[in-house]
C-alpha cells in the first residue's frame, strides 16, 4: 500500500514538473517579448543579453511610431475583422437558416458542393483574385480583404449544423400559421436561439482575420491601408535591424488580443475546440 | 424581441380573435394566399444562400478556372498573353529553387508537426490526469501563444534565432561551448527555427482539441478495463487512443495542410524575397508572381501545390486509417 502511494506520489510530482517546465516555456516568449520592448538596444546586444525589464518602453514605442503608422494600421485590421465577422455571421445564419429549415429543389447539391469548396486552397485562386481587384479598382483599399472575405463555407456549414439541431421545427410551424414571412422567422426566432453559434463562429472568423497575412500583403500595397500583420513585418525591413522598436511593436500589436482573450478565455477555447471538434 | 415577435404575430393573424398566447391553435384554413408556403420557401431559400454563390463566382470559381488557363500561357500582368502550352510546367520542374521549395515545405512540415502532434497528446494526458490540479490555469498557458498572430510569432522567433553572437539561442548555446549559427543562412538552422515557430503556436491548440475528446471519453470504459485488470498502458492503447481516432484525423489532416501552406514564416524570417534554406512553396510561387512577374509559372505551380495537397490528403486517410484498425480492440 504504502509504495502505491510512493509510485502515485513521484508519478504526481513528474506530471506537475513536466507541466510547468512546459507552462514557463510557452509564457517565456512573451516575457521575453517584454524584455525587449523595454530595453535599449546596447543592452540587447549584449552577450549574454538583458533577462530583466528595461526603461525604454515608451522611447521603443514611439520608434515605432516614427517607422509605421502604428495606430491606423490597428485600426484597419479592426474595420477589416469587424466588418467580416458580422458580415459572416449575418450571410452565414441566413445561408445555414435556408438549409437547415426551408425545402428548395437542389437544396442537398447546392450544400455539399459548399462543403466541396472548403477542400480548395485558397492559393489557388490567388493571382487571378489580384487581378480581379485590381480591375475593380480596390488595389490599396480595404475592400480587397473585406468582400472576398463575407465568403465563408465553414460558417455555412457550422449555422446549419447548429440551427437543424437547436430549432425545432414545431417553432417554425407555429410561427408560419400566425403569418410570419421566412424572414420575420429568421430574426425574431432563429436569431435568438442561436446567439450561442453566433459567438462561437465570430470568436472562429475574428482569429482567422486578423491574423491574415499573404492576401492583405498582396493587395493592401499603399503603407497607409496596411492592416497590422503588414505593417508589422515592415519593422524588419531596415537594413540594421532595431530589435527593441521592433518586439515593441509587435508586443503593442499582441497585448490587445492577450487582454480579450483573458477575459474571455472560457468562451474563447470552447469556441476554437467547438469549431474544430464538431466539424 | 419577444415583444416585438408578439407584435408580429398579432398583427400576422388577422383571423385569430386577438387571443394569440396560445400558437399551437388548430390551424384554421389560411386564406388564399399569392404564393403557396412551397413558393415562399423556394424564393427566400435561394435569396438567402444567394451572397455565397454571387461571391464564389467572382471570388472562388472564375480565379480557379483561370488559374488552370493562365498556366498555359506566358503572362507579365501587363502585356499579350502568349500560350506556351506545357512550358510552365517545364520551366518551374526543371528549376531547381522550386524542388528546393518542395522539399523545404514537406521537411520543415514533419519537423513542426509531427512531434508537435505527440507533445499535445502528452500533454492532454497529463492535463487530464486525475492527480492534477490548477487544470485551467496550465490550459492557459499553453493556449496563449495560438493567440498570438502567425506574424508576431513569426517576428518573436525572428529575433530568438538571430544570427547575432548575443540572439538568446545563440548566446545559450555558447554557454555550452558551441559557436553562433547564422540561422537564417544554414540550412537546417533556418529549418529548426521556422519548425520551432510552428511547433510552439500550434501545441497549445492541439492540446486543448486532445483533452476535448479525452474528456468525452465516457468513465465507464476505464471502470470496466480497470475490473478486467488492464494497466494504464492498456488503457491509453485501447480506449484512449482509438476513442481519439476522430480528434486525431482532424489534427493530422489540418497541420498537413496548413504546413503545406506555411508562408509567413519564412517570409518575415529570411527576408521577402526568401532563401533557399527556407523557401516554402506557397513563397516561391509568391515571388514567381509578385516578385518577378511571372504569373504563368506562378500559376502553374498554384496548380501543383493544389494536387500535392490532394496527394497528401489522401495519403492522410490511408494512414490514420490503419492507426484505427490496429487498436481494433477498443473500437465498438
Amino acid at each position: 500500500m504504502s509504495s502505491e502511494k510512493k509510485k502515485l506520489r513521484s508519478a504526481k510530482l513528474f506530471i506537475y514538473t513536466s507541466l510547468i517546465l512546459v507552462g514557463l516555456a510557452s509564457l517565456f516568449p512573451f516575457y521575453w517579448m517584454f524584455v525587449m520592448a523595454t530595453n535599449p538596444n546596447n543592452l540587447i546586444n549584449r552577450n549574454p543579453p538583458v533577462m530583466t525589464p528595461g526603461t525604454e518602453m515608451f522611447s521603443n514605442f514611439q520608434k515605432v511610431l516614427d517607422s509605421i503608422p502604428f495606430f491606423q494600421a490597428m485600426l484597419n485590421s479592426l474595420i477589416v475583422t469587424t466588418s467580416i465577422t458580422f458580415g459572416v455571421l449575418i450571410l452565414c445564419s441566413l445561408a445555414g437558416f435556408a438549409f437547415a429549415k426551408l425545402h428548395f429543389p437542389g437544396r442537398t447539391i447546392l450544400f455539399v458542393f459548399i462543403l466541396g469548396t472548403m477542400m480548395i486552397p485558397p492559393q489557388l485562386g490567388l493571382i487571378p483574385t489580384y487581378f480581379i481587384i485590381t480591375e475593380l479598382g480596390w488595389l490599396s483599399d480595404l475592400r480587397a480583404v473585406i468582400v472576398p472575405g463575407l465568403m465563408n463555407a465553414f460558417g455555412i456549414f457550422w449555422m446549419r449544423q447548429y440551427i437543424s439541431s437547436s430549432v425545432p421545427d414545431e417553432l417554425i410551424e407555429a410561427a408560419r400559421i400566425d403569418g410570419c414571412s421566412n424572414f420575420r422567422i429568421y430574426w425574431n426566432i432563429i436569431v435568438p436561439v442561436i446567439l450561442p453559434a453566433f459567438a462561437t463562429l465570430g470568436i472562429i472568423v475574428f482569429m482567422a482575420i486578423w491574423g491574415d497575412y499573404l492576401w492583405p500583403l498582396v493587395v493592401l500595397q499603399d503603407q497607409s491601408t496596411h492592416t497590422i500583420q503588414v505593417a508589422l513585418r515592415s519593422l524588419m525591413d531596415d537594413r540594421v535591424r532595431d530589435y527593441g522598436m521592433i518586439l515593441s511593436g509587435t508586443f503593442w500589436a499582441t497585448v490587445p488580443l492577450i487582454v480579450v482573450f483573458l477575459l474571455f478565455n472560457r468562451l474563447f477555447i470552447k469556441s476554437i475546440t467547438d469549431g474544430a471538434v464538431k466539424s | 424581441m419577444s415583444n416585438t415577435l408578439r407584435k408580429e404575430i398579432n398583427t400576422g393573424a388577422e383571423e385569430h380573435d386577438g387571443e394569440t398566447e396560445n400558437n399551437v391553435k388548430k390551424p384554421k384554413k389560411p386564406k388564399k394566399r399569392l404564393f403557396s408556403q412551397k413558393q415562399k420557401d423556394m424564393a427566400s431559400g435561394y435569396l438567402f444562400i444567394s451572397p455565397f454563390y454571387l461571391l464564389f463566382a467572382v471570388f472562388g470559381v472564375f480565379p480557379i478556372l483561370f488559374s488552370f488557363y493562365l498556366a498555359f500561357f506566358r503572362w507579365d500582368g501587363l502585356g499579350e498573353m502568349e500560350f506556351v502550352g506545357l512550358n510552365n510546367f517545364n520551366i518551374i520542374f526543371n528549376d531547381p529553387l522550386f524542388w528546393k521549395s518542395l522539399y523545404n515545405t514537406i521537411i520543415i512540415g514533419l519537423m513542426g508537426t509531427a512531434p508537435q502532434l505527440i507533445a499535445a497528446l502528452l500533454l492532454a494526458f497529463a492535463l487530464n490526469s486525475v492527480l492534477i490540479k490548477y487544470k485551467s490555469v496550465f490550459r492557459l498557458a499553453v493556449f496563449l501563444p495560438y493567440v498570438t498572430s502567425i506574424v508576431a510569432v513569426a517576428i518573436i522567433f525572428s529575433v530568438i534565432f538571430s544570427n547575432q553572437e548575443s540572439g538568446l539561442v545563440n548566446s545559450f548555446l555558447g554557454v555550452f561551448g558551441i559557436d553562433p549559427i547564422t540561422w537564417t543562412r544554414s540550412e537546417w538552422g533556418a529549418k529548426v527555427a521556422i519548425s520551432a515557430m510552428i511547433f510552439w503556436r500550434w501545441v497549445g491548440y492541439n492540446t486543448i482539441i486532445y483533452l476535448a475528446g479525452m474528456q468525452a471519453i465516457p468513465n465507464d470504459l476505464y471502470e470496466a478495463a480497470k475490473i478486467d485488470g488492464a494497466t494504464l498502458r492498456q488503457q491509453i492503447w485501447h480506449i484512449t487512443i482509438p476513442m481519439l481516432k476522430p480528434f486525431i484525423i482532424f489534427t493530422v489532416f489540418t497541420a498537413t495542410i496548413g504546413a503545406l501552406q506555411i508562408f509567413a514564416e519564412p517570409h518575415i524570417f529570411q527576408g521577402r524575397g526568401g532563401r533557399p534554406e527556407g523557401i516554402s512553396i506557397v513563397l516561391y510561387l509568391y515571388r514567381e508572381a509578385f516578385g518577378s512577374n511571372f504569373f504563368g509559372t506562378a500559376s502553374a505551380t498554384a496548380i501543383v501545390l493544389f494536387f500535392i495537397i490532394i496527394v497528401f490528403s489522401a495519403a492522410n486517410l490511408l494512414l490514420v486509417n490503419r492507426i484505427g484498425r490496429s487498436g481494433k480492440v477498443g473500437e465498438k
